[in-house]
């Protein structure tokens, strides 16, 4: 990147709240209905109609702004946005201007070993709009409401961030939170969680901000790097070439990797917000934010630190385990019934486990071998049941079928053989096999002493007991 | 406050609204005469007044997150003007 120019970045993220029915009326918000089955007369602002305001979506933002130690307003208050959409039959949308629920706050993110503080200017409550859909209707257009009503917090960062991949840092962190808070699904596929950036560049050292544009709903995080640093791009090589930004919304387009200018909403800064007069002002009392407060899990960065006391993990480990509260939650259940060592547990989950799961592409929820199932694993490598390369045998096992490490390693005869006869009955035979090898590990060359344990594990199908092995074979050998 | 015969027509506009060109005038002249009828309280010191949001001096009623409703969506297309596969069919909105 051109070190001559200094980027400026903000973003908003719409979240989805994870309620049950809609932020003004009692229909369903569950994903995936039928068309227009789960949109009633409110969501379609038939006349007459009046919102009621969810209490859940009001506890969920609370505890939103009570994890990232902002200001809770008193006293929030309700507007009107106003704009002509399909999608949006009342003609507005129902969204809160001057005085939104949550005030300022500020949330961490560690890029590249360093920690940065990135302000949040604000999250205030307000509905989400149906859909549209362009294609296939002889030249109409299809709305489906469904979507119209469900409770979304706009959550809005201060300018903040210096580059795309401080962005991501940021975007994942509060994904991460939203999730830990249970009051967001995080499902980017299915639009639970969006982000719109705000992008500029100035010369360094200059103390005012560019002219910005703002690119719209990119739905994954790997889009979010990509659309940014390519309009960091484009604005550069505007400015550079004598042009000039301007301030426009711009729709990043992963298939071609660039932003173009999204025409069609004009006036688009033209809302006139007014306080929306079907709804009251919504206040917040401290006994209420004490209510919220006790139901705060603890949080990622604090479950975090926590991991690197408790656990002695480093600060990779302890990141990876406590990136989602479900993945924390089986890795302490996982200590908890093993019984074993942290650091075991550990390798196991961010091995092992991580690894088939991400095979597989599964979840830490959909894992199919349980914290419990797989902690009597690793208890037959405590006790010296199995070895370890046995062990990811039964672990493979264990991920096909419903058995027991026990069962398994029972039907399929994996105990480890520590009786050391029958150890030494084998060492005797390949030590009498192979005399070459023998002259040469005793002219001193100590490489070959790994053909021996190799030659043993694979004459007892890896069921030795491998310090036992060892022992025997350095005794025998010495001769 | 004076609007303009530009503003009324803008206005218009934000609002969709047809509005006769031979009415303009009318609606510039009936429309500034109510914001100078507001203006008056420009003159008046507020301070120390807190913005009012709702004229009824109480506060939002919340209500439990429950599904309510049901699926009501032939009675709602009945009445509309055109449905398909379940979708409200609008003129369309981006080329």
């Amino acid at each position: 990147m051109n070190s001559q120019w200094e980027v400026v970045i903000g973003l908003e993220i719409h979240a989805q709240l994870a309620t049950k029915s809609k932020i003004f009326s009692g229909a369903s918000t569950a994903y995936g209905a039928e068309p227009n089955t789960q949109a009633c007369a409110v969501d379609l602002g038939l006349p007459g109609v009046l919102p009621v305001l969810n209490q859940e979506a009001v506890r969920m933002a609370v505890k939103f702004g009570l994890a990232i130690e902002a200001e809770i307003a008193p006293y929030s208050v309700f507007a009107r946005k106003n704009y002509f959409y399909p999608d949006l039959p009342k003609g507005y949308q129902i969204s809160q201007f001057e005085l939104p629920i949550v005030g300022n706050g500020h949330l961490d993110i560690d890029v590249d070993g360093v920690t940065k503080r990135i302000g949040v200017t604000r999250a205030h409550l307000e509905e989400d709009a149906g859909k549209s859909l362009h294609e296939d209707f002889h030249g109409l257009t299809g709305i489906d409401l469904n979507r119209a009503g469900t409770p979304l917090l706009e959550i809005v960062s201060d300018p903040d961030m210096r580059s795309a991949k401080e962005a991501v840092a940021y975007m994942r962190k509060l994904h991460e939170l939203v999730r830990y808070l249970e009051i967001c699904d995080g499902n980017m596929q299915e639009g639970s969680f969006r982000c719109d950036a705000n992008v500029s560049v100035r010369p360094r050292g200059q103390a005012e901000f560019g002219t910005r544009a703002e690119i719209k709903n990119i739905n994954s995080f790997r889009f979010v790097e990509k659309a940014i640093n390519h309009e960091i791009e484009r604005q550069i090589d505007l400015i550079e070439s004598g042009g000039k930004v301007v301030q426009e919304t711009r729709l990043y387009d992963a298939n071609k990797d660039e932003t173009r200018s999204m025409r069609g909403k004009e006036e688009a800064n033209d809302y006139r917000y007014f306080p929306d007069p079907d709804l009251l002002p919504v206040e917040i009392t401290e006994a209420f934010k004490d209510e919220v407060r006790v139901t705060l899990p603890e949080l990622p960065d604090a479950k975090k630190r926590r991991f690197i006391e408790q656990y002695g993990q480093d600060d990779e480990s302890a990141a990876t385990l406590t990136s989602s509260r479900q993945l924390a939650d089986y890795y302490e259940a996982l200590v908890d019934a093993s019984g074993g060592e942290a650091k075991i547990c550990t390798n196991w989950v961010t091995g092992d486990v991580l690894g088939a799961l991400n095979k597989a592409g599964l979840e830490i929820g959909q894992c199919p071998v349980d914290a419990e199932r797989l902690a009597g694993l690793l208890k037959r490598i405590a006790d010296d049941t199995i070895s370890g390369k046995i062990a990811k045998q039964v672990f493979e096992a264990m991920w096909q079928g419903q058995e027991t490490a026990d069962q398994i390693i029972e039907s399929q005869g994996l105990k480890q053989i520590t009786d050391t006869g029958a150890i030494e009955a084998i060492i005797d035979k390949i030590i009498t096999d192979n005399p070459g090898q023998v002259e040469q590990y005793l002219s001193g060359k100590d490489k070959v002493f790994g053909f021996f344990v190799g030659q043993v594990m694979k004459e007892m199908q890896g069921k030795a007991n491998p310090a036992e092995v060892n022992k025997i074979l350095k005794t025998k050998l010495k001769r | 406050m004076s609007l303009t015969t530009e503003d009324v027509n803008k206005i218009a506009h934000l609002a969709r609204l047809g509005v006769d060109i031979q009415d303009v005038d009318t609606y510039a002249r009936d429309l500034s005469g109510i914001l100078d009828l507001v203006t008056q309280m420009s003159g008046l010191s507020t301070e120390g007044v807190a913005p009012m949001a709702h004229p009824m001096e109480q506060c939002q009623r919340l209500r439990p997150d429950r599904v309510t409703e049901s699926n009501m969506r032939e009675k709602f297309q009945a009445i509309a003007p055109q449905v398909e596969l379940g979708l409200y069919l609008v003129p369309k909105v981006i080329e």
